[in-house]
């Protein structure tokens, strides 16, 4: 079983994101489970997220305290919550942030977290290329598809156009093509 | 169908396929999800019912206890405060004998407020006259729904079916679930209510009218009766549904790894899931551990408990739930039911856990496990308290 906590601010779509990023993992024939932290959600407080995914069905529902891999929606979030806690030697940590790795690095403070787990993606700048707006889940969701491989991209896209329709689905669906792009060293126009 | 479906969407979509006629309810945190989605499939015309707009839940409850009274399938759902505000209602539709059914999405009760889960809500209706199931995931919850009409409408038990599900931690959560496609297998399933009495103007009845001392106590002795022998209906209506859509999660209870066991957890609802993980990994180093889980808690399956438990030494009951001034309920009543049946060679321990949605973790279970092993006797104690917080709140 690998597991994924998502940090993100409310009204940033960490919910959908791991409702999404689930589904995915269904189609790609896996099992799966995703969950709000259940906390009292306000625009702009921070929020998490969860997403599990097993060969087997998944039967626990304790919060992930241990992850496989972290997603940071926000990067600000990173003085003031805890967003390594826990995660698992071999994980990773995924931040949307255009900011120097050194200067990201020096914010955590300890050498847990360093280049060989630490992924910096800038999300938003995709995002604002392709969607024109701020929203960077579905970005984040391409590149997680990218660094990890533990979902297609095809399933990624195939759910993110069933979750938001024709229009706005086809135009998400792309940023996350051109994040996966951008993540496997197609970086052409960004 | 196999899908992956929120379990507010998981209940709804169960709920759409019993076909009721009337449905109200009044938005509350963690339900409202499950209302959203019926009140869309009414608006879309997918589900050809009445969906009555309320301005509380006390008028929820009343609106379906009219409805059933005139013989329609009914369905509303709560949580917590609501649930408690809509309780002089289901004593009057278990007292009436109507068939309603209804979701509780467990929440804490206040003060403080607390949106988020345990079992307080549900276990303060305990002795309403209300069937209580509990749902351990969230197809489980899809498959209960079903079965709470078979066994409210059946003519010997005509109550009220509760079907208790985790705010949150089932409602919010994303999972697979296998729905069924064809709604026809439903209806051979569930066949239409046929109640023998209705509010009807051309065969004019009264409900819940006067009960003189003269007949009150022998209206409460069949009401008592009634719940009572649903527990043969539970279980048929439990082999049926396996029968047809090949889906069993117990009936009355569900024992699991039992069979050599000397350590037993019971518990209810969501989480059996991390617990049955924690005792797959202490089977596999070799201890005799097992899995009890409460699926009725009303009707109260004393026998099938006692029976279960035995043979074994040590009756872990974790409960998210407290009887203020006394400890714990389920374990007050497995013991009860131990007593009734002159066993006494079980240690069995109780332990108040996770209330207001204080997360149970595997390691609380590890934990727990090895401290109940050496306690005797303990009667709701509060397990995994933050000592330093004790000392500021009041």
């Amino acid at each position: 079983m690998k597991e994924v906590r998502i940090h993100g601010r409310g009204g940033q779509g960490s919910v959908t994101m791991a409702s999404i990023l689930a589904i995915s993992f269904f189609d790609d024939g896996k099992y799966c489970q995703a969950f709000p932290s259940f906390g009292s959600e306000r625009t702009g407080a921070p929020v998490q997220a969860f997403a599990r995914v097993s060969n087997t069905p998944i039967r626990t529902r304790h919060q992930i305290y241990d992850p496989d891999y972290v997603i940071v929606q926000d990067v600000t979030l990173i003085t003031s919550v805890p967003v390594a806690k826990g995660l698992k030697d071999s994980g990773k940590l995924i931040i949307n942030t255009e900011a120097d790795l050194k200067e990201i690095l020096k914010k955590f403070g300890d050498n847990k977290i360093n280049e060989t787990n630490i992924i910096l993606f800038p999300a938003l700048k995709i995002a604002m290329k392709i969607l024109g707006k701020p929203i960077v889940n579905t970005t984040l969701l391409g590149a997680f598809s990218a660094i990890t491989g533990e979902v297609s991209i095809d399933s990624v896209k195939q759910e993110i156009e069933a979750r938001f329709g024709s229009k706005l689905g086809k135009i998400n669906a792309d940023a996350a093509q051109a994040a996966y792009d951008y993540i496997k060293g197609e970086k052409i126009g960004f | 169908m196999k899908k992956v479906l929120e379990g507010s969407m998981a209940i709804s979509d169960s709920i759409r396929m019993a076909e009721p006629k009337v449905i109200s309810a009044y938005p509350i945190t963690p339900q409202t999800h499950i209302v959203e989605h019926l009140s869309q499939m009414v608006a879309d015309g997918d589900l050809k019912a009445e969906y009555v707009m309320v301005e509380s839940e006390h008028s929820a409850a009343s609106v379906v206890l009219g409805a059933s009274a005139c013989g329609v399938r009914t369905y509303t759902a709560t949580a917590a405060q609501g649930l408690l505000y809509m309780e002089e209602v289901i004593y009057n539709i278990a007292g009436m004998r109507l068939p309603v059914v209804l979701t509780v999405a467990n929440r804490a009760v206040s003060a403080p407020i607390s949106i988020w889960n345990d079992m307080q809500d549900s276990m303060a209706l305990r002795d309403s006259g209300a069937i209580q199931l509990v749902a351990e995931n969230n197809q489980e919850a899809y498959d209960m729904h079903i079965q709470a009409y078979k066994i409210a409408e059946n003519p010997n038990v005509m109550l009220p079916v509760m079907v208790c599900v985790d705010g949150f931690v089932l409602t919010h959560t994303f999972e697979v679930v296998e729905t069924i496609d064809h709604i026809e297998k439903v209806r051979e399933y569930l066949p239409p209510l046929n109640m023998e009495y209705t509010l009807d103007i051309n065969n004019p009845f009264s409900f819940g009218t006067v009960g003189e001392p003269s007949v009150y106590i022998e209206t409460r002795f069949r009401l008592s009766n009634a719940i009572n022998n649903s527990k043969s209906v539970i279980v048929d209506a439990a082999n049926d549904y396996r029968e047809m859509f090949g889906k069993y999660e117990g009936a009355l209870i569900d024992p699991y790894k039992m069979d050599d066991a000397d350590t037993v957890i019971v518990a209810m609802g969501s989480v059996l899931g991390t617990i049955k993980d924690v005792v797959d990994e202490l089977r596999e180093s070799g201890k005799k551990i097992g899995v009890l889980k409460i699926r009725s808690f009303r009707p109260f399956p004393a026998d099938e408990i006692t029976d279960a438990l035995k043979n074994i030494k040590n009756a872990i009951i974790i409960e998210k739930a407290v009887s203020l001034g006394k400890g714990g309920i389920l374990s007050c009543e497995i013991r009860d039911a131990l007593y009734q049946h002159r066993i006494n060679s079980v240690n069995v321990n109780g332990y108040i856990m996770g209330l207001g949605g204080r997360d149970i973790t595997p390691k609380n279970i590890y934990d727990l496990i090895i401290k109940a092993e050496k306690q005797e006797d303990v009667d709701g104690e509060f397990y995994g308290l933050n000592n330093e917080l004790l000392n500021k709140v009041f």
